[in-house]
């Protein structure tokens, strides 16, 4: 436990994980705060907890998650980031190499989304009592567009645009936790996301919503953007893009990807006449992005719709364990 | 008709009030008022309530009373006397007899009636060519025509039916006021000169055709093998030529229904015994006024050659009559029987007007057969079917619903939401509960519109403001979230144990009774999906006593699609890890080696793997073990083809006793002796005809073990898997041979189609539950 008691112990851990891993230079650390400079844009703000077993997997670790997650909800506003700060929360007995591996990722994740990690703190608590390591990260960004890019300002007719393959990290996570041997096996989508909305935004392309389709996955990602805009989201089982693993896996086990988790992935709606460019952006990051639906009128209570062959079956939230309904 | 009073001075002049509630609107009940009273030589009047009928006689005490007798002895069908309360009044001197307008009064909810077949009277008439009604599709009397699907509001007059838009010719008016007419007070009364007219549609939306060209146009475009959607009376319907194989092909493709049976509509009785073995009770289904789909077995080798794929493997056919004029004329004209299906996609509502016919049909019809008489509530055909000698409905819709059941409990007024697939309403008022029309599976956006205003209309449709909500509960159900959406007081209701109490409502019981709630799948409460239940229902009190054994249920909600998973699941009780490498067993072979290790760990840990005690995925896995169906392409297909393997029951293998066993305070079916004796039979290449008679026998002894061990004397048989007629005439057989007296539905739908009845109840009367 010694580790957390704010003595020797943590600045040995200070020492020897987090300093050459974040390169953080002395001052930094010496002040309780770090000095970010200053912004002539809006800023953006966001904090998000990180919790998730395993914390390696195929395709990235707790580390990229709490970095990536963090840089997605601010790129998600428009906003790129500029500094992070991360704070651990330690299970007793973790073991060092294991948190090594966790902070080099997070070292490398910020590099590539181009943030600095700039403030951190660590906490050890007695074994038991937290599942390995827990960590939250706080970002913020600023906002390079002038256009409010919120739920709201969805519209009847708008286009509905996803950004790659969906499902694969939800799927990466189950089958390391579970063990299930999926052949091929699948990998995480964990990405940075400011890239292709910085595109987007370069482009003048007329952006009214930007969400990541993390827990709860599209459809939830969608459910609530129509709920927000007063709108039906209609989209098109065959336009949605999945990988043949992940759709193989989904299909075993009865699972439905379109509610799975994404870390990489973010569904776009933008103005009807801007759809092929926006499309075409996109696919320079990820050739799978696709167009999916079309923002309509408000349809009863539905909120999203999927039209499927010969049917149309309303997407709801998922309370829960899914319980077999048909009678 | 002569009228004589009989003067008699020894009677005394009186006057009596009476209020008559049944089935007595839309039915000729005022003109059968209206003669009686002439015929007795009584004075007063006659007129429709929201409850019914009131009448006020005046005259010589002796006649009156002869009225009343006869009122009650010579009304007729549709037509039904529930009640009469009768009140004296001070005579006033009143001459001449009268039928009113309606007052809208605040009496309870009276019951609308449902949409009538086209009568005999009216067949004539349109086949007549001398007659001013000769081919009008929209000829109608007292005795028949369109009633529930046209109607706005109770009590039931033109004013408020989409009849007011029609205002009656002179001809017509003076058929309304003429009490020796046919037509007398006749709703719906029209005639070509004044009612509605036919129009023909191209998909894109243009009336091409006079009523007659267009009339004669669709009859050419069928004969030609092309689907056209006409509107019937409670919604579009989809027509094709059903000796065509092309053209039932094309329909198959273009509404993704690869396999589903359709039904056929034959022009007449004497040409349904060309296609198919009419029972007795079958040919007065067909001919009844409500005119449903029946299920009929089909004879191989008719006189007719029915296109083979309108109902794939399948010894059953679903035939019905003409149900209006419309379709009356259309099958003269063309001569030969049609497959008749729902204007629909998969799981949506009917198209019910123009606008919607155009969008949803798009892709599916050729051409549009239509008329402005709007549909206000859209109503599907219902399907019967003939099981241990008495009808039982298996989709309750037109003709059929409403249908009103009578209670014991006195009730606010309560709409009950019924259940996620087949989905219907229910409304308890009063002492009564009303099943609404078959609305459809909710998982569909527009079915879902059309459940959120069929839960508006309803109370209004019956003059009552329902103050409370009965629910399922399930967490998946779209009507769980309209009941926690909607505030107010809510009532969960257990699945099964609505099962239960639907059918006690429909008979009348009350308890102790021993429900058999058997069907596919229904949230048990307990974190497990149950579906082969016995449950105990007292008067204040309601207990599982016994159910099929768990098992797990790999992939959820898919396994309805693959009778594969539910036979794995099962399998692996039975064989544990050897499961695996029976590659012998259909179920296990289905899968690649890399899909059985997935689907172990599944079940291992748990994912997306629930435990269930369904009857409905029994039948699936022996319909898989059986070599029968692997995945299938509707629902309930693999119990069809269990019950059609053990067609009559011929020789039925003995399978190892059903066993009960204690496990967490409940009785327990043992399955699995009897499941690893059918699947290594069934390797051995024992008939699967005589397996799968040997697992009806072994189902009907389980059901005798546990009534037995209740010993309570009223069992009701309930839930979805009693659509099966081998076995619910099996059950129902031994229970009575055991000294017990079971009860099926017959009213409303032994399927989740009845679901609300059991809520609806449940809120009038809420039990408590008790632990096993
Ligand atoms: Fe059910
Ligand atoms: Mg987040
Ligand atoms: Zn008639
Ligand atoms: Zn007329």
């Amino acid at each position: 436990i010694g580790h957390g008691g704010g003595g020797k112990l943590t600045q040995r851990l200070i020492d020897t994980v987090f300093r050459p891993a974040f390169a953080v230079s002395d001052e930094d650390l010496t002040c309780d705060s770090a000095a970010i400079g200053r912004s002539e844009f809006e800023l953006a703000f966001t904090t998000d907890a990180y919790v998730v077993q395993p914390l390696f997997f195929p395709g990235g670790n707790i580390g990229s998650l709490a970095i990536f997650g963090t840089v997605n909800d601010l790129a998600m506003s428009g906003a790129r980031a500029l500094a992070i700060s991360a704070a651990f929360v330690i299970e007793e007995g973790f073991a060092v190499t294991d948190l090594n591996r966790i902070v080099e990722t997070m070292r490398d994740a910020a590099s590539r989304a181009g943030v600095r990690i700039v403030a951190g703190d660590t906490k050890v608590v007695e074994r038991g009592k937290a599942d390995g390591v827990y960590i939250a990260t706080s970002g913020i960004g600023e906002i390079g567009s002038r256009a409010l890019i919120r739920p709201q300002e969805v519209r009847v007719g708008d286009a509905v645009i996803v950004s790659g393959d969906i499902g694969r990290h939800g799927m990466a996570v189950m089958a390391a936790r579970e063990s299930l041997g999926f052949e091929p096996p699948i990998e995480s989508d964990c990405a940075p996301l400011f890239g292709p909305v910085s595109a987007l935004i370069d482009g003048g392309i007329e952006l009214h919503c930007l969400r990541d389709c993390t827990r709860g996955g599209l459809a939830t990602a969608l459910i609530e953007i129509a709920r927000c805009a007063d709108v039906t989201i209609a989209i098109e089982q065959t336009k949605i893009p999945v990988s043949g693993p992940v759709r193989g896996a989904c299909e075993i086990l009865g699972i439905d990807p379109l509610y799975v988790a994404n870390e990489g992935r973010f569904t776009a709606i933008v103005a009807g006449g801007d759809a092929e460019r926006a499309l075409s952006i996109l696919q320079r990051h990820d050739d799978a992005a696709a167009i999916i639906g079309m923002v309509g009128e408000r349809d009863g209570s539905t909120d999203a719709k999927i039209r499927t062959i010969g049917r149309t079956r309303a997407l709801d939230l998922q309370t829960g364990e899914q319980l077999p309904r048909i009678c | 008709m002569l009228h004589h009073p009989r003067p008699d001075i020894l009677s005394p002049i009186s006057r009596l009030a009476l209020t008559i509630s049944g089935c007595v609107q839309g039915v000729g009940f005022r003109p059968f008022v209206y003669r009686l009273a002439n015929d007795e030589g009584l004075a007063g009047w006659v007129r429709n309530t929201l409850g019914g009928v009131a009448i006020e006689v005046e005259g010589e005490y002796r006649a009156i009373e002869r009225f009343v007798a006869r009122l009650n002895a010579e009304a007729i069908a549709p037509a039904v006397i529930e009640t009469v309360a009768t009140r004296e009044l001070d005579p006033r001197g009143a001459a001449g007899f009268h039928c009113l307008a309606s007052v809208a009064g605040d009496e309870a909810c009276g019951p609308i009636l449902p949409d009538l077949v086209v009568c005999d009277a009216c067949q004539a008439e349109i086949c007549d060519s001398g007659n001013r009604r000769y081919r009008y599709p929209f000829t109608s009397c007292m005795h028949c025509g369109p009633r529930y699907s046209i109607i706005e509001g109770l009590p039931y007059d033109r004013e408020r039916t989409v009849m007011r838009h029609f205002p009656m010719c002179s001809t017509c008016a003076s058929e309304y006021s003429d009490p020796d007419s046919r037509r007398f007070h006749a709703e719906t009364n029209a005639c070509p000169k004044c009612g509605p007219q036919l129009a023909l549609l191209d998909m894109e939306g243009s009336i091409t055709d006079s009523p007659s060209e267009a009339f004669d146009k669709a009859v050419t475009a069928i004969r030609q093998g092309s689907i056209v959607a006409i509107k019937g009376l409670g919604g579009f319907q989809l027509l094709v030529d059903a000796r065509c194989v092309e053209a039932v092909a094309t329909l198959r493709a273009r509404k993704r229904r690869p396999a589903k049976p359709f039904a056929v509509m034959v022009s007449a009785l004497e040409h349904v015994r060309e296609i198919a073995e009419v029972t007795r009770a079958e040919e007065a289904l067909l001919r009844s006024a409500v005119g449903p789909i029946v299920l009929i077995k089909r004879l191989r080798h008719g006189q007719v050659d029915l296109a083979e794929n309108i109902a794939p493997e399948n010894p059953l056919i679903g035939v019905m009559l003409p149900t209006t004029p419309l379709h009356h004329i259309l099958l003269q004209a063309l001569g030969f029987p049609i497959v008749c299906t729902s204007g629909n996609g998969t799981s949506e509502p009917l198209a019910a007007d123009d606008e919607e016919a155009l969008a949803r049909l798009s892709g599916i019809a050729d051409l549009i057969l239509t008329h402005d008489r709007p549909i206000l509530n859209r109503v599907d055909d219902s399907i019967v079917r003939v099981i241990d000698g008495g009808n039982a409905i298996l989709r309750c819709a037109r003709g059929h619903a409403p249908v009103v059941l009578k209670g014991n409990v006195k009730n606010l007024p309560v709409v009950a939401l019924g259940g996620h697939l087949k989905n219907s309403l229910a409304l308890g008022v009063g002492e009564k509960i009303v099943l609404g029309p078959h609305i459809g599976d909710l998982d569909s956006a527009e079915t879902r519109i059309l459940f959120d205003c069929s839960v508006e209309r309803f109370g209004n449709l019956h003059g009552v403001k329902p103050c409370r909500i009965a629910y399922d509960g399930h967490s998946g159900y779209y009507s769980t979230a309209f009941a926690e959406a909607a505030g107010g007081p809510a009532q969960k209701v257990q699945h099964h144990l609505a099962h239960v109490l639907a059918a006690m409502a429909e008979h009348g019981l009350t308890g102790p009774v021993l429900g058999m709630a058997w069907d596919g799948s229904g949230d048990g409460g307990d974190g497990t999906i149950w579906g082969g239940e016995f449950l105990l229902v007292d008067d204040s009190r309601w207990r599982r006593i016994a159910h099929i054994r768990n098992f797990p249920l790999p992939g959820g909600d898919s396994a309805i699609r693959e009778p594969r998973r539910a036979a794995i699941g099962a399998l692996s009780q039975c064989y544990g890890d050897a499961l695996w490498k029976r590659e012998d067993i259909p179920a296990v072979a289905s899968f690649s080696h890399s899909e059985r290790a997935i689907l172990r760990t599944a079940m291992t840990r748990k994912i997306n793997a629930p435990l269930t005690s369904s009857m409905g995925r029994l039948f699936d896995i022996v319909a898989s073990v059986l070599g029968l169906r692997q995945i299938v392409s509707f629902e309930g297909e693999a119990a069809l083809a269990v019950e059609f393997a053990a067609g009559c029951l011929r020789n039925p293998t003995a399978l190892p006793a059903p066993i009960l066993s204690q496990m967490n305070g409940s009785e327990q079916i043992d399955w699995r002796p009897m499941l690893e004796t059918l699947c290594e039979s069934a390797l051995q290449g024992v008939s699967t005809d005589e397996l799968a008679g040997g697992f009806h026998v072994w189902l009907s002894k389980a059901a005798c073990l546990v009534a037995r061990r209740a010993g309570i004397s009223k069992v009701v048989l309930t839930g979805g898997c009693f659509q099966n007629a081998l076995l619910c005439g099996l059950v129902a057989k031994d229970l009575r041979e055991a000294g017990f007296e079971p009860f099926m539905h017959r009213k409303i739908p032994c399927n989740d189609g009845g679901l609300a009845v059991g809520q609806a109840a449940f809120a009038a009367s809420p039990l408590t539950q008790e632990e096993g």
